[in-house]
């Protein structure tokens, strides 16, 4: 019989064994010159001695030139403004939670999302707010005193002209009583109508001059100079909104720090596809806008916003569905899981939904930030366990 | 593989005759295909013949990833971890996705040990055209009873053909459970500071991939794989230990993170890492733990785990985790696409609808789950936009009003029915105009979510 051997198996051969016999194999006296050859090569000088030394591991360090700029959201009485608290969002001096390597001095923000008409939300959600939802500052209130909110988002979306047309001055007027009825930093977010959205924050901007919101926000697809003006007069911070492409995101940084925006006034969202709808995309430019900023390029600089409330668009978050489990449960892991992820990749502040979820989402980056005190257990113990 | 290495560093070595019987055109597309591990070495039949031996055993060695592939099980039911090359996915792509692994134990009744088996053999959910699986099972030895062990792992042995991860402190716990299926390849876990040998030594033996412990210390963990690479075993993967409370938390995250630069960035000790979610478990029933277990499978899928170990079975727990798998190990460069081309639903005939969507697989898999559950008869027209969905290739211009009529002609599906009327996605209700005027085709501009087309065709389809 006849055999022709290729050579990843002779390499194989020559590996585990000690001596081998080449038989019935058909050869040429150069190529098995060669083999043999390689035998030598293959096999090593000589076998090490199998020995347990104590060595060290070197921590592979980054040393980044750049970092996140820290930008202030509120003003309390000694800055103009009426807010019991200013939150720090960003500063961030490596990746999200590399302890090991640097202190990044904020954690994460989370700010509740406050809609001014009561609009169509999942049960696990709906739930929390049924009874002020016709009551945007009850429903403000409701986040801070009974779930503690650090901010609260206004969003001001009934005045979509396909949903209520709400006055420009109407919506103001719900600004102010969302102001009064809380005394956390606030951020006031239009409908996403691109027509009507500068005018709404224009005159949201106005009535909370001095309170250092958080004004979402502008994008290229209207005229974001409006929405930059009103800011600077009123003593604003931006929300730079571009949908998950990094070099759009550079450009509207540049445009509305041309406009006169410090800054320390702006903070990036660039667009959050949920959990099974994208979030790769997302992940990815977050990640990448991150690294951009601290090897130091001073467009993207800023830190980074996620509308995390976008994971209850996902059927898996809202839907009913015997075969996929509870809902109760499965909605606001959705929601936790999209928020970690996105906070793992870089975003800093995110605008979230459900009570559960953030919850979650704080235990456990609170955790990572190493300020979580507790004892430590014997893990080697799982393999026993219940 | 070092960083540098390019499509020329490879080419140089290859035979450089461009015969094409590797299925590429020239040697230097296949050196480029080989960095982006879309093809095999071996695919260059030239290349493994005995007169290259010096390149192939050179190419071979330059094309090692930095983190070692290792492989779980036999066959093709084996499942393959490690083998990653970049930090972050956006600079080249990650290869191999997690492998999920569900734990159970000796001391399990019989019947609950076999359901949960089975609930791991079945475990399967469909998403974007992809099944989304668990992969492997991991048997602890909570007697450390040798035979008690034994008798657990041919159980389990039996009534699965996902590979298996063995788990004992003990050298004979563990090999006992060898001497069952040490032929199935199963992950041996753990060897550690005291063990190394005696359980290094099994990995020898049965030749199995072994799981190297250190709690918390990394020179403690590079020290075990150091002893164990010295008595010749190969295939390791890592386990930094999995702290999962408080700010230990913290210091599990950044071994990850220090693991996975060290194997990239200074190709020191280059090899997947395990981290064990389960151990949530460790204080106690509560319901809580659950939530928790999804929190720290999260953060182990984000970065860097090769490989979980999980306890929870509930399906609310087990969908999100899978679906985080699933768009981790999604490469953002290539969207998922399907093919083109006019679908049937049903037994559609020459009075039935007519919908039209994109090739991106998101969009076409929601929507034809949508299609399915109502079971109405009907054609898809899938529309070729290179893999975006309805509103980003509408924006874009991947999708217009001369790609649609382009499609529908070249379809078929004039001839399939008599009516001219179609059903376009609400959200690409801006070509419909430009559709009505450069085809003879009625454009009924759909709802915005595919969720409610029953609705729609109930209603507006007459
Ligand atoms: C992910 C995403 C991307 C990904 C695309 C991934 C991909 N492979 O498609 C990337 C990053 C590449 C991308 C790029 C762009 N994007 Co983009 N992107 C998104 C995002 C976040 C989600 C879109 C998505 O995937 N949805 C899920 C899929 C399943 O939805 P779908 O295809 O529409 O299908 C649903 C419906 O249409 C309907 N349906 C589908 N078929 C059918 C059929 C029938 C008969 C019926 C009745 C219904 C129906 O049901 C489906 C399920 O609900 C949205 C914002 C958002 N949250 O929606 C922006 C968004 C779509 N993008 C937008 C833009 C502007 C862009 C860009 C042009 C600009 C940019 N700078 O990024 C580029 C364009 C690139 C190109 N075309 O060349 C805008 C579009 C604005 C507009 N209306 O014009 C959006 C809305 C963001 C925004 N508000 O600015 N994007
Ligand atoms: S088979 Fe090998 S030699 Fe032939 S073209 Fe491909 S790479 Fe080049």
């Amino acid at each position: 019989m006849k055999n022709t051997l290729y050579l990843p198996e002779i390499i194989k051969m020559l590996e585990k064994v000690e001596e081998i016999e080449l038989e019935n194999i058909d050869m040429t006296a150069g190529e098995l010159e060669l083999i043999m050859s390689m035998i030598s090569a293959i096999k090593g000088p000589s076998v090490k001695k199998a020995e347990y030394l104590d060595l060290d591991f070197n921590v592979p360090l980054a040393n980044f030139p750049g970092e996140v700029l820290e930008v202030e959201l509120g003003a309390t009485k000694s800055n103009g403004g009426t807010r019991k608290n200013v939150i720090k969002v960003g500063g961030q001096k490596t990746l999200p939670f590399y302890n090991f390597e640097s202190h990044n001095p904020n954690e994460p923000v989370i700010a509740y999302d406050v809609f001014d008409t009561n609009i169509h939300l999942a049960g696990p959600v709906r739930r929390h707010f049924e009874d002020v939802m016709d009551d945007p500052a009850e429903w403000a209130k409701r986040c801070v005193d009974k779930y503690g909110a650090d901010a609260v988002t206004i969003h001001l979306i009934s005045t979509d002209p396909t949903i209520k047309d709400t006055s420009a001055r109407e919506a103001a007027k719900t600004v102010e009583n969302v102001l009064q009825a809380v005394k956390v930093p606030i951020i006031i977010g239009g409908s996403g109508n691109t027509d009507k959205d500068p005018e709404v924050l224009e005159k949201a901007a106005e009535v909370s001059e001095g309170e250092h919101c958080l004004i979402n926000s502008a994008s290229m697809n209207m005229d974001y100079k409006r929405i930059a003006k009103a800011c600077l007069d009123h003593g604003h911070v931006v929300l730079s909104w571009t949908s998950l492409d990094i070099n759009d995101q550079k450009t509207l940084n540049k445009y509305l720090i041309d406009l006169g925006i410090k800054r320390e006034d702006i903070i990036m969202d660039p667009t959050t596809a949920a959990l099974g709808y994208g979030l790769e995309y997302s992940f990815s430019i977050m990640e990448r806008i991150r690294l951009a900023a601290l090897k130091g390029d001073k467009d993207l600089q800023m830190p980074m916003s996620s509308g995390t409330t976008n994971a209850w668009g996902a059927r898996e978050a809202w839907m009913e569905n015997p075969e996929w489990g509870d809902r109760e449960k499965r909605g606001p892991l959705w929601e936790a899981v999209t928020a970690l992820t996105l906070c793992l990749a870089g975003s800093d502040l995110f605008m979230m939904m459900n009570p559960t979820a953030m919850q979650l989402f704080k235990d456990t980056f609170r955790c990572l930030s190493g300020l979580k005190e507790t004892v430590s257990l014997d893990i080697k113990d799982w393999i026993r366990m219940g | 593989m070092a960083k540098k290495i390019g499509p020329l560093d490879i080419y140089n070595y290859l035979p450089k005759t461009n015969c094409g019987e590797c299925g590429e055109k020239t040697c230097m597309a296949f050196a480029s295909q080989l960095i982006e591990r879309s093809v095999k070495l071996e695919d260059c039949s030239p290349l493994i013949q005995p007169n290259f031996a010096v390149s192939y055993r050179g190419l071979k060695e330059m094309l090692a990833p930095s983190v070692k592939e290792v492989l779980v099980g036999v066959e093709n039911t084996a499942v393959k971890i490690g083998g990653e090359e970049v930090i972050f996915r956006h600079e080249l792509t990650y290869f191999n996705k997690t492998a999920i692994a569900l734990d159970v134990h000796d001391e399990m009744e019989n019947d609950e040990l076999v359901s949960r088996v089975r609930y791991v053999n079945d475990f399967y959910f469909k998403r974007i055209g992809e099944e989304l699986k668990l992969d492997i099972i991991a048997i602890r030895s909570k007697s450390n009873d040798p035979d008690i062990f034994a008798q657990c792992v041919s159980k389990v042995s039996d009534e699965t053909k996902k590979p298996l991860m063995i788990c004992s402190w003990d050298p004979f716990v563990l090999e006992s459970g060898l001497k069952v299926v040490g032929h199935e390849r199963p992950l041996i876990y753990a060897a550690t500071k005291d063990t190394w040998k005696e359980i290094g030594g099994l990995a020898l033996k049965y030749n199995c991939p072994v799981v190297a412990f250190a709690d918390g210390d990394m020179s403690e963990l590079k020290s075990v794989v150091k002893a164990l690479e010295s008595m010749g075993v190969e295939d390791i993967v890592l386990d930094p230990g999995s702290h999962v409370e408080g700010q230990h938390l913290s210091n599990t995250f950044g071994n990850f993170v220090k693991s996975r630069r060290a194997a990239i960035w200074n190709e020191d000790v280059g090899y997947p890492l395990l981290g064990v979610p389960a151990i949530v478990w460790l204080n106690g029933d509560g319901a809580e733990n659950t939530f928790k277990e999804v929190m720290i499978a999260a953060i182990m899928i984000d970065k860097y785990a090769d490989l979980i170990i999980l306890h929870t079975p509930e399906i609310w727990a087990l969908l999100p985790i899978v679906t985080l798998r699933q768009n981790i190990y999604t490469d953002p460069r290539r969207p998922i696409a399907v093919d083109a081309g006019l679908k049937r639903f049903g037994n559609p005939d020459e009075n039935s609808p007519v919908l039209m969507t994109t090739n991106f697989a998101l969009t076409y898999y929601t929507v034809a789950s949508d299609i399915e559950s109502l079971g109405v008869d009907c054609y898809l027209l899938v529309i070729d936009t290179e893999g975006l969905g309805v509103e980003v290739s509408v924006a874009g211009g991947q999708l217009d009003a001369f790609k649609a009529v382009d499609a529908i002609k070249k379809s078929g599906i004039e001839e399939e029915v008599k009516h001219r009327k179609i059903i376009i996605p609400g959200l690409s209700s801006r070509i419909s105009g430009d559709l009505e005027i450069q085809s003879d085709w009625e454009v009924l501009v759909g709802p915005v979510d595919s969720s409610s087309i029953g609705d729609f065709i109930e209603k507006k389809w007459s």
